[in-house]
């Protein structure tokens, strides 16, 4: 990610906050979040389970829970702001410019229906094909894509294995040739073997479409691979953000550092795994301050009374600390 | 097609559920205190004679069981009774002098008329009612349907009927009992299928609305559950409009409970029968049943329990059958 | 009991459901008359209209319908809580020893269950009860052991889970018997849910007790709701115009078993409570302009 690039961003997200509305308060599930996805580009979006990651990605297709609401925030794609379209606009652009793999896509299908259909579905409502029939070549060649063979497009959910569902759905999620994809844990509950084969798959298929992905995890091991770029979330805020080498070799924000330090690095098999210790934040109960300050090793005075805001510490190297606030000065210039 | 063992399963526990309920429509008139036939042979008004010939009339000499007296082991009660019923052969009914087999097949039509049109419309509005109620759940239109069907269910078959013969004969000049109006001679088929359509409308509405309860708050129910899996915001991600959700995806899922739901209520529809029935005069075997009781004549009760009972099996059987063929998980594993 | 207060409906049927039984308890002193006793009764008192004297006017005996109604309620509820006591106490063990013990006597068990599921239930009590005689013993004994089967079923899947549960692989593991993990761990956890089931049942099996009335096999040395709507319905109150003698013991069969409806339904919801939101809510407040957001946290 240069700094200043001459395209404009394929996708850009500009102070995104959005919160869930409950029995139990107010959960500030997403909180100033902001970041951009060239074309082309693959960005990892990492962090504890129940940081944010999904509920952001979800409020880009708006497509959050009856408690959700987006208070802020726009989100960009190609200029065009889809925080400000109806709902039939949005609903034309679903799937057929920015689509999603969900988390636990194994259950995502319907169990009622054939695998073929439910792709050449997606085909149908967008205009791509006047009905299932003459979807079904198109729906074909995606599974063929996949690696999931053509015969396979008239069974149902239930006769596919795990990993198969998972790569059905990776072909439904390409059905429109859309430009952005969003990735929600595609590894999660498969066995290490097929794991890799997703990867490998998810690979070669951005090479080979030119697509953008945001790939949402927590295991850090899949961005360093796949990954141009890299946010890292803590508790709904940014916490930092940058290229996939500097987020490894020259991570600022604590939280950052401590992650990458929890990971088994084949390197140095030596070094010491360190776990964080305390819990993630409740959202809907906040600390003042900076939402890491109570694990933070390194927190001082000012970080339990403000809330530090992301700062460009170097060009294209966004961090939310209160470490950096003179080195933000000084490098922005 | 449908599994085999699945199929043989059902099937044969059908036939073992009727075999159990031919045992107990023996015992019941034969060995239950108070039984019909024993206690008119012990009738203390008859003489000797008279006793033993109704005694041998109706096989009452014979040993329950086994006959162990030499000659015909099967020469008893039991199977006695069995081997008349595979020929087809109910007995002769105590008030008619007539064959009980014919009683019933006359009557049998006319239930089967009044029933089809009440299930039918109370699925196809109960349904469509139940699957809105469910989409727009948790508003007004929503807690009123509830209500609605709450309150329908409540009432007691037989005094809606009531309700509904006074309002339709005072108000509405509706014909109070009987199938068609007697001495009057048609001129056409018009003429007489419209005089058939009015004695029908006040029992089928009846019908309708008690069952339509159940059926609203079922498919509620089972749609809401529905709207809340996953792959249904698969779908909503696909781009598709709410109709086109209920329409592809919820639909077909959650017709499956309604086909169970169908069998299980068989039961409660000959209840409705046999009282919709007698406050209409309707001449059913619903109403068939409810002479025999007030006459005594046991033959007919017997046959028309057996026919009642039988016939709710083989259709539990027939929605099984129907379900597996539905249910994708069933029909192809 | 806070679960019935939280639903509007729940309070609502729960106070229709007091009142009835506090009327059934209070008849001797509600009622001002006393059906039992036999009066003179001329022409006009047949099936008279309603008036200060008579509330609900009169029935086809010349007696009073209010006091009928009033003491109707008392055999229509003995009834329905006596044969649900007993379709509770027959379901509940089935659906323990079936779901706890499982095995073959479980299967068996549930294959009967299956059987009187299937077979239709009000034939079933009118052949029974019209063999027997009907006395108010015999007809909440025929209601009492048809009805356990929707017991049976939902006791034997809550049991069922339960084994399979932590905390009682816990407590085997420390010696406990089948008896005591019964009594102390599965059936508390049953409870809840086979009272919310037998308030559903006792709106049944009034609901039967009423029809098999109707259908002229109710006790004969008893008036209940259902028996009064026999007696108008069999000697002429509709060609009468009498309504009164055939809308208020149906009302009043209505009002019992809908509060047993209200109240169930409800505390069936507080066990099993139900998703917050389906995929298909909340489109229109989820994007927020920023004063809408202070508005809506406030």
């Amino acid at each position: 990610m240069g700094v200043a690039d001459p395209q404009p961003p394929l996708l850009e997200v500009r102070h995104l906050s959005t919160h869930y509305v409950t029995d139990e308060g107010v959960f500030r599930a997403v909180d100033d979040l902001s970041f951009r996805v060239m074309k082309g580009e693959s960005m990892g979006l990492v962090g504890e389970s129940g940081c944010g990651k999904t509920t952001a990605m979800l409020s880009l297709l708006r497509l959050l829970p009856a408690a959700g609401r987006i208070v802020s925030g726009e989100v960009l794609l190609e200029g065009r702001d889809l925080m400000a379209l109806d709902e039939a606009e949005m609903r034309a652009l679903r799937w057929d410019r920015l689509s999603m793999i969900f988390q636990g896509a194994m259950n995502a299908l319907n169990p009622v229906r054939s695998v073929g259909d439910q792709i050449g579905e997606a085909l149908v409502i967008h205009g791509l094909a006047p009905g299932l029939g003459a979807a079904a070549p198109r729906v074909g060649e995606l599974l063929e894509m996949v690696g999931i063979p053509r015969s396979r497009e008239a069974h149902f959910p239930h006769q596919y294995s795990g990993g198969m569902r998972q790569r059905a759905m990776i072909a439904m999620a390409l059905a429109c040739s859309p430009q952005v994809v969003i990735a929600d844990e595609p590894t999660t509950a498969l066995d290490v073997m097929i794991q890799a084969q997703i990867l490998e798959l998810l690979e070669r298929l951005q090479r080979e479409l030119g697509l953008a992905v945001i790939l949402v995890t927590h295991d850090l091991s899949v961005v360093a691979e796949l990954c141009h770029s890299v946010l890292v979330m803590y508790g709904g805020a940014l916490a930092e953000y940058s290229n996939v080498d500097r987020i490894f070799n020259d991570p600022r924000h604590p939280y950052t550092r401590l992650l990458l330090s929890a990971f088994p690095d084949l390197s140095r098999p030596e070094g010491k795994l360190i776990s964080i210790p305390g819990h993630p934040p409740r959202l809907n109960d906040l600390p003042p301050g900076c939402r890491f300050a109570p694990r933070c090793p390194q927190a001082f005075d000012r970080c339990r009374l403000e809330s530090p805001s992301p700062r460009l510490v170097e060009p294209g190297h966004w961090v939310a600390c209160h470490l950096y606030e003179e080195a933000a000065l000084d490098a922005a210039g | 097609m449908v599994r085999r063992d699945y199929l043989v399963k059902k099937i044969g526990w059908s036939f073992l559920t009727i075999a159990f309920v031919l045992v107990l429509n023996f015992f019941l008139f034969r060995i239950l205190p108070g039984d019909p036939t024993t206690s008119i042979a012990k009738d203390p008004r008859l003489t000797a004679e008279a006793r033993e010939a109704l005694a041998r009339r109706f096989g009452l000499d014979k040993p329950v069981f086994l006959n162990l007296e030499g000659g015909n082991p099967f020469d008893s009660q039991f199977f006695i009774y069995f081997g008349r019923l595979f020929r087809g052969d109910l007995g002769t009914s105590f008030n008619f002098n007539r064959p009980v087999a014919d009683l019933l097949g006359e009557r049998l039509w006319n239930t089967v008329i009044l029933v089809m049109g009440g299930q039918v419309l109370a699925i196809v509005l109960g349904s469509t009612l139940g699957l809105l109620a469910a989409w727009k759940s948790k508003t007004g239109f929503d807690a009123a349907a509830i209500t609605f069907s709450l309150a329908a269910w409540s009432l007691p078959t037989f005094w809606l009927g009531i309700l509904l013969l006074i309002i339709g004969s005072t108000y509405l000049g509706l014909p109070t009992a009987g199938r068609e109006t007697v001495g009057v001679e048609f001129t056409s088929w018009w003429a007489q299928a419209l005089d058939l359509g009015k004695h029908l409308l006040l029992p089928t509405l009846t019908f309708t609305i008690v069952l339509l309860g159940e059926y609203m708050l079922i498919m509620r129910s089972s749609v809401l559950e529905i709207l809340s899996e996953d792959y249904i915001l698969t779908a909503k991600a696909k781009g598709m409009s709410h109709f086109q959700i209920l329409r592809h995806h919820a639909l077909q899922n959650a017709m499956l409970p309604i086909v169970t739901l169908i069998a299980l209520n068989l039961g409660f529809t000959v209840s409705g029968a046999i009282q919709v029935e007698t406050v209409f005069s309707w001449p059913g075997l619903g109403s068939m049943i409810f002479e025999a009781v007030r006459r005594q004549d046991y033959p007919v009760l017997q046959g028309a329990f057996l026919l009642v009972a039988v016939s709710v099996i083989l259709a539990n059987l027939a929605a099984d059958l129907v379900y597996g063929a539905l249910d994708p998980r069933v029909k192809a594993p | 009991m806070r679960a019935l207060t939280r639903n509007r409906l729940g309070v609502v049927g729960s106070v229709m459901l007091a009142l009835a039984i506090l009327t059934a308890v209070m008849a001797p002193w509600i009622a001002p008359y006393d059906p039992e006793a036999s009066t003179e009764v001329s022409i006009e008192d047949i099936y008279a209209r309603p008036t200060a004297a008579h509330w609900l006017g009169t029935d086809d005996g010349g007696k009073d319908v209010f006091s009928a109604f009033i003491y109707g309620s008392r055999v229509s509820l003995i009834v329905g809580f006596a044969a649900s006591l007993i379709s509770m106490i027959i379901g509940g063990i089935v659906g323990l020893v079936a779901g706890f013990y499982g095995g073959r006597l479980g299967n068996l068990l549930m294959r009967l269950t299956d059987i009187f599921l299937v077979i239709p239930d009000l034939p079933l009590m009118i052949v029974i009860v019209a063999i027997v005689g009907p006395s108010l013993w015999n007809i909440i004994l025929v209601i009492g052991l048809l009805g356990w089967t929707g017991t049976a079923r939902i006791v034997r899947a809550q049991a069922l889970s339960l084994r399979e549960r932590q905390f009682v692989t816990r407590a085997r593991a420390i010696g406990a018997g089948n008896l005591h993990i019964l009594r102390r761990h599965i059936l508390p956890l049953v409870l809840p849910l086979m009272v919310a089931n037998t308030v559903l049942v006792i709106s049944l099996s009034i609901l039967s007790e009423s029809t098999l009335s109707f259908l002229g096999l109710g006790d004969p040395t008893t008036l209940s709701w259902g028996g009064m709507l026999n007696f108008a319905f069999t000697r002429g109150a509709i060609s009468a115009g009498a309504w009164w003698a055939l809308v208020a013991p149906g009302l009043g069969i209505v009002w019992v078993v809908l509060s047993c409806t209200l109240v169930g339904n409800t505390l069936e919801e507080a066990f099993n409570p139900r998703l917050q939101s389906h995929h298909l809510q909340g489109e229109e407040k989820m994007v927020v302009r920023p004063a809408q957001a202070q508005a809506a946290e406030r």
